[in-house]
């Protein structure tokens, strides 16, 4: 017995001393490091967040910078925006596909938004100096309200601020970013006075999980992407936002002084052929017929005579 | 050392320790699942290795079920029952009884195999029944290494419990998600210190159980002296085996 304590005490102190080393490596490790010491070279950094849909984005970018001659090295599925954003700002990504609205109000709280061209205006003047947008496309993912198109007949629901027809406990399910975030549940109960019964975390980013729970009845409203596939295939109906509770999100590159006139130019022409109904073909692409993002970037590419 | 610091001031902030966030509350969510995970799966994991170590049959069958089952990834799992029966609780107790099952399998079957034959034959023909084999030799000879494995399958339980805030407002798993998504590594940190908290206290528990439960002069699956109060030396179970190729070869 006394062997297995001994041994006992000495694990706990072998696990002890691994979590501070762990915790003082979280402290000053930086796990971007790694890429940006190659900032010397002519290598583009091309980032994506960690949503397919974003990804076949990046994709898409990186294929054209490298048919364009350009180097590039993937940094894909960094994690949501508070993640990525600190690196992005630092320089240590070049390209990165984002939304104009959704990082305004990540860049400026106090931002007013409004239509679409009005938005990406505000997100210039909100970028740090050494960052900048290039031209933003029609295409657009923004975050949306949605319910059943059952619930959405049984109670006349057209737009948001119809959710106070709703006579029945809503529960709202999503992300769990999506509680604190400035159009979350507490907008709801703040802006509309719509009586929000709770919150439920489903992590998976609107993805399949969300809908079934949807579709289930478990949640009555969730956060679903406009340009999610799921929304026309599960009958569902994103509502209305005439009042503008969510910024418009028109997709865009945001990238850094590495990025010449040239390397601009090809991302610009890959914006101007990005249309709203392209990207909800692209996600359905990968969602449906579960295609690699590189697959789907090169079929797109090659058909809009970009590569 | 700044994360450091964030999990101090996370864990001792008293508004992190009421309501139905809060500490406390999660704590008890964590717990209460944990402990009804394991009752799940010790309910199917013990009749079954009891019944494998006592006929010595389908031994192969279940060792290569549970190395099978070991290597299924809980989240997928767990992705994979939720698609099926929606979100909520149901999901993560499945996901996570699939994993408590091997080790306590192997705990009860091993405890069983690891008892001399000789013992069982002896036990046999002084006219105990089967059952009696089970009930009065077996399963007290065999209890240190099911416990064994009910404690390494409360371990990975209690971890991986954290998997059940995925799709549920449930656990100390909700520190994670939540940290994680919003960058609040304080909160992730003070999070994850409280799983491994909770997981040592239990860990503790079992000790204590292991001291309280098993007969004295059973330690490790190896009888030394199953008779109470003996304090002369007996020959322990490996020396018995010594002694009896010993005896084969000088034969």
């Amino acid at each position: 017995m006394f062997t297995a304590n001994r041994g006992r005490l000495t694990l706990i102190g072998v696990v002890a001393v691994g979590a501070v080393v762990a915790l003082a490596g979280c402290a000053s490790g930086d796990p971007l490091a790694e890429p940006s010491s190659s900032a010397g070279g002519s290598t583009i950094v091309v980032g994506s967040q960690a949503y397919y849909s974003n990804e076949i984005i990046a994709e898409i970018y990186s294929q054209a910078l490298e048919a364009g001659g350009f180097t590039v090295d993937r940094q894909f599925q960094i994690g949501q925006r508070e993640v990525y954003l600190p690196d992005i700002e630092a320089g240590k990504i070049d390209v990165f596909p984002e939304y104009t609205g959704s990082l305004l109000q990540a860049l400026d709280k106090a931002a007013v938004g409004g239509t679409s061209d009005a938005t990406y205006a505000e997100l210039q003047t909100a970028l740090p100096d050494d960052l900048r947008v290039l031209d933003q496309a029609d295409a657009s993912d923004q975050n949306s309200w949605t319910v059943t198109a059952d619930f959405a007949s049984k109670y006349d629901l057209t737009d948001i601020a119809s959710l106070t027809n709703v006579t029945e406990p809503i529960t709202v399910g999503g992300n769990s970013e999506l509680e604190t975030r400035p159009y979350g549940p507490t907008a709801l109960k703040d802006k509309y006075g719509i009586s929000i019964a709770g919150f439920v975390p489903v992590e998976d980013s609107g993805g399949p999980l969300t809908v079934k729970a949807l579709v289930d009845g478990d949640i009555q409203l969730a956060n679903i992407y406009t340009a999610d596939p799921n929304i026309k295939t599960n009958n569902l109906v994103a509502l209305s936002d005439p009042d503008g509770l969510f910024f418009p999100d028109n997709v865009v590159p945001v990238v850094s002084q590495k990025i010449d006139d040239s390397a601009a130019a090809i991302l610009n022409k890959v914006s101007a052929a990005l249309t709203a109904d392209t990207l909800v073909d692209l996600n359905a692409q990968s969602k449906n017929d579960q295609l690699s993002a590189d697959k789907i970037a090169t079929a797109w590419l090659t058909k809009a005579k970009l590569i | 050392m700044s994360f450091l610091t964030e999990t101090l001031a996370w864990l001792v902030d008293p508004a992190n320790w009421v309501g139905a966030g809060g500490i406390p509350t999660r704590l008890a969510q964590h717990l209460l699942f944990t402990l009804v995970t394991l009752l799940v799966a010790a309910l199917i994991a013990v009749p079954t290795g009891f019944l494998i170590g006592h006929t010595g049959r389908g031994r192969g069958l279940a060792v290569a079920l549970s190395g099978a089952f070991r290597a299924i990834p809980t989240l997928g799992l767990l992705t994979l029952v939720a698609l099926w029966v929606g979100i909520g609780l149901n999901a993560p107790y499945v996901a996570l009884t699939v994993l408590a099952i091997p080790p306590i399998l192997a705990g009860a079957y091993t405890g069983f195999e690891a008892i001399d034959r000789k013992i069982i034959d002896a036990a046999r023909a002084v006219g105990m029944s089967e059952a009696q084999i089970v009930l009065k030799v077996e399963l007290p000879l065999g209890l240190p290494l099911l416990i064994g494995g009910l404690r390494s399958a409360t371990l990975q339980v209690v971890a991986t419990a954290t998997l059940a805030a995925y799709i549920a407002n449930f656990g100390l798993g909700r520190y994670l998600f939540e940290g994680l998504r919003i960058r609040d590594y304080g909160e992730m940190l003070g999070g994850s210190i409280l799983v491994i908290l909770l997981a040592i206290v239990l860990e503790g528990v079992f000790a204590l159980v292991q001291k309280l439960v098993v007969p004295r002069g059973v330690t490790a699956g190896l009888p030394i002296d199953i008779r109470d109060g003996s304090s002369r030396s007996r020959p322990v179970m490996e020396s018995t085996i010594e002694e009896g190729n010993s005896h084969v070869h000088s034969e």
